[in-house]
């Protein structure tokens, strides 16, 4: 049995943990908003949210190419900041797998989040805590399972994008070559050993990491308001 | 001035604010609305800050809606509100204090405390985010909360293994701890049994005499009421009803539709005259009638002790009755009698001199006993209740 390179599983993890150190960053404030908004723009703005979930990703992909594209204003404007196309690139790869896999955080924490109901966010208040400081000191750890979950599911998510980013970043080895992309190439060229065990690490990959998931979630206590 | 502010002031009795400048002193100026579907909450109140005010009504009167609106958690209030010349809310100014700008404490039904901190760490948050004012608040440290609800015990305990009763009194040092000018105590009896809540009401009795903030305790139970507060503001359907002394207010007729369904009483207040020994009683003195009681340690002859006697354990004769097991027997006038044609039972009110008592009695014994509103009748006390508050 031949050894595959291990370019490939080496981007997807890195592609994976950037895509979901950033959705951390910018979809838990999304979330938190949604979950206590009244405002009417809410459902326009969940609907938005969860586009992702169920548009192929091929269209997805598409517009997204078309985004990035040196014509379009934000590929223009990263050409003339970085000097480098967004398409094709690991940056153009992390920007869509962060608006591929944004539904997989903001779900899980919104719905975190709303399950905390008002109570422990007015007490917060009510002993000075500002908003902020409640959200980080109350909120946030009282929401630590929705955290998990959210993590889990967006970076299982991104290591298993195809579509998207077969159309944003193409192939090119240690660039843009993730591990489904190169298990996808292998079968193309019937090179079917290296598909199996690069195929077969990643079956095993995601069942150690869901087993860890349910068997922390269980140990993690759980919060009754 | 709106029709309802008229009808309003004119329900409201001794202390009832009307002016609505604001004064430095110590007092908390309530003009408040809030309005929600078809409930609609206006209250206006001047409360004096201090000592222990119930808000009292039945459920859904406004009770717990005008506690949030004055913690700032109310987004629809509309209006003014202010502690000693502090405003937290002017809508016409534009002003409206976010909630944790805003000092008070408070405790929650529920309790509410941290789930993921044992109860130290509750203490710890509010002491940490509380600044000690000059004054009474900074008197307040976390051993004196913690010997005054004797938290020791629990303090490495989280709160889903405490039980209601020790929720409540962590929930307590927590409020406590967030040193605040102003506490504001929603029913936090109400979650509890009887046993529990026995067990918890001599650390609220003990609370305002050992920290001294003013204290809003709401609640729809009378017997706590006449218990904990100095005076009541009585809410029906979202407006103030009555707003005086604790004694005055619960005697009021006209509070009798809203007290009933919660165990009328009657608050005494009555002088020591005599420790009793022998048979381990005190005699009290009321209007130059007497009364005995189980002996009063903590009271010295000459003190005053409040009774509450509920209107169930009052019973009426015509006559002084002959020799009974029954210790107090009150010679006065009936000056009300409320018949309730859907139930059994009638509501008498039996005017004592100063004080009046309330008496639940059947309709059919009413009628047997001829009892015509001014005629004499006899008060036949089964039992009474004693506030312990003083001398602690």
């Amino acid at each position: 049995m031949s050894l595959p390179e291990l370019g490939p599983l080496w981007l997807s993890l890195q592609l994976a943990a950037s895509a979901t150190v950033v959705l951390l960053v910018l979809g838990t404030p999304l979330a938190w908003w949604l979950s206590g908004t009244r405002s009417r723009l809410k459902p326009v703005v969940e609907a938005v949210t969860a586009l992702p979930l169920v548009l192929p990703p091929t269209v997805l992909g598409f517009y997204l190419l078309l985004l990035m594209s040196p014509r379009s204003w934000l590929g223009g404007l990263w050409v003339e900041v970085t000097d480098t196309t967004l398409t094709f690139s690991f940056a153009g790869l992390l920007v869509a797998s962060v608006i591929y896999s944004l539904p997989f955080m903001v779900q899980p924490l919104q719905a975190a989040f709303e399950s905390l109901g008002r109570g422990p966010l007015e007490a917060a208040a009510a002993l000075r805590a500002s908003p902020l400081d409640a959200f980080l000191t109350v909120a946030a750890p009282l929401s630590l399972r929705g955290f998990l979950t959210a993590s889990v599911l967006t970076f299982a998510h991104t290591i298993g994008e195809f579509g998207v980013v077969l159309m944003v970043g193409g192939n090119i080895p240690g660039k843009t070559r993730v591990i489904s992309i190169a298990i996808y190439e292998h079968v193309e060229t019937l090179r079917y050993a290296e598909a199996h065990t690069l195929a077969a690490g990643l079956l095993l990959f995601a069942f150690v990491v869901l087993v860890f998931v349910y068997v922390f979630n269980r140990r993690l206590p759980v919060h009754v308001a | 001035m709106s029709p309802e502010h008229d009808a309003m002031g004119s329900a409201g009795t001794a202390g009832s604010g009307t002016a609505a400048s604001p004064k430095p002193e110590a007092r908390l100026e309530v003009d408040v609305r809030v309005a929600f579907g078809a409930f609609d909450l206006h209250v206006e109140q001047a409360i004096p800050a201090a000592g222990v005010t119930a808000v009292f009504g039945p459920s859904g009167s406004g009770k717990t809606t005008l506690l949030r609106s004055l913690l700032g958690f109310e987004a629809g209030s509309r209006g003014r509100i202010a502690l000693n010349g502090d405003v937290w809310l002017d809508s016409e100014a534009g002003v409206d204090v976010p909630p944790h700008r805003r000092p008070v404490g408070c405790t929650f039904q529920d309790g509410r405390l941290f789930p993921h901190l044992d109860v130290a760490g509750n203490l710890r948050y509010a002491d940490r985010r509380s600044t000690p004012e000059p004054g009474v608040e900074a008197s307040i440290t976390r051993d004196d909360v913690v010997d005054a609800l004797d938290l020791g015990p629990l303090l490495d305990r989280r709160p889903h293994t405490l039980s209601g009763g020790e929720r409540q009194r962590a929930a307590l040092g927590r409020a406590l701890l967030s040193r605040p000018r102003l506490l504001l105590l929603d029913e936090p009896l109400s979650a509890l049994d009887r046993r529990r809540k026995a067990e918890i009401m001599p650390y609220l009795l003990a609370l305002h005499p050992r920290f001294g903030i003013p204290t809003l305790y709401v609640s729809h139970a009378v017997d706590e009421v006449a218990l904990l507060a100095d005076r009541v503001l009585v809410l029906a359907e979202g407006r103030a009803q009555a707003f005086g002394g604790t004694v005055e207010v619960l005697e009021q007729l006209d509070l009798a539709p809203l007290t009933e369904r919660f165990r009328a009483a009657a608050v005494l207040e009555a002088t020591v005259s005599v420790h009793d020994d022998e048979y381990r009683l005190t005699w009290l003195d009321l209007d130059g009638q007497r009364l005995s009681v189980p002996r009063i340690d903590h009271l010295a002859v000459g003190e005053s002790a409040r009774l509450l006697v509920r209107s169930r354990d009052v019973s009426l004769a015509t006559e002084r009755p002959s020799p009974t097991s029954i210790r107090n027997v009150l010679s006065g006038v009936l000056v009300s009698l409320h018949q309730d044609e859907s139930t059994a039972f009638a509501e008498a009110t039996v005017d004592l001199g100063s004080h009046r008592l309330r008496a639940r009695i059947t309709r059919a014994s009413a009628a047997e006993l001829g009892l015509a509103v001014g005629s004499p009748v006899f008060a036949l006390l089964k039992s009474v209740s004693l506030d312990t508050r003083a001398g602690r």
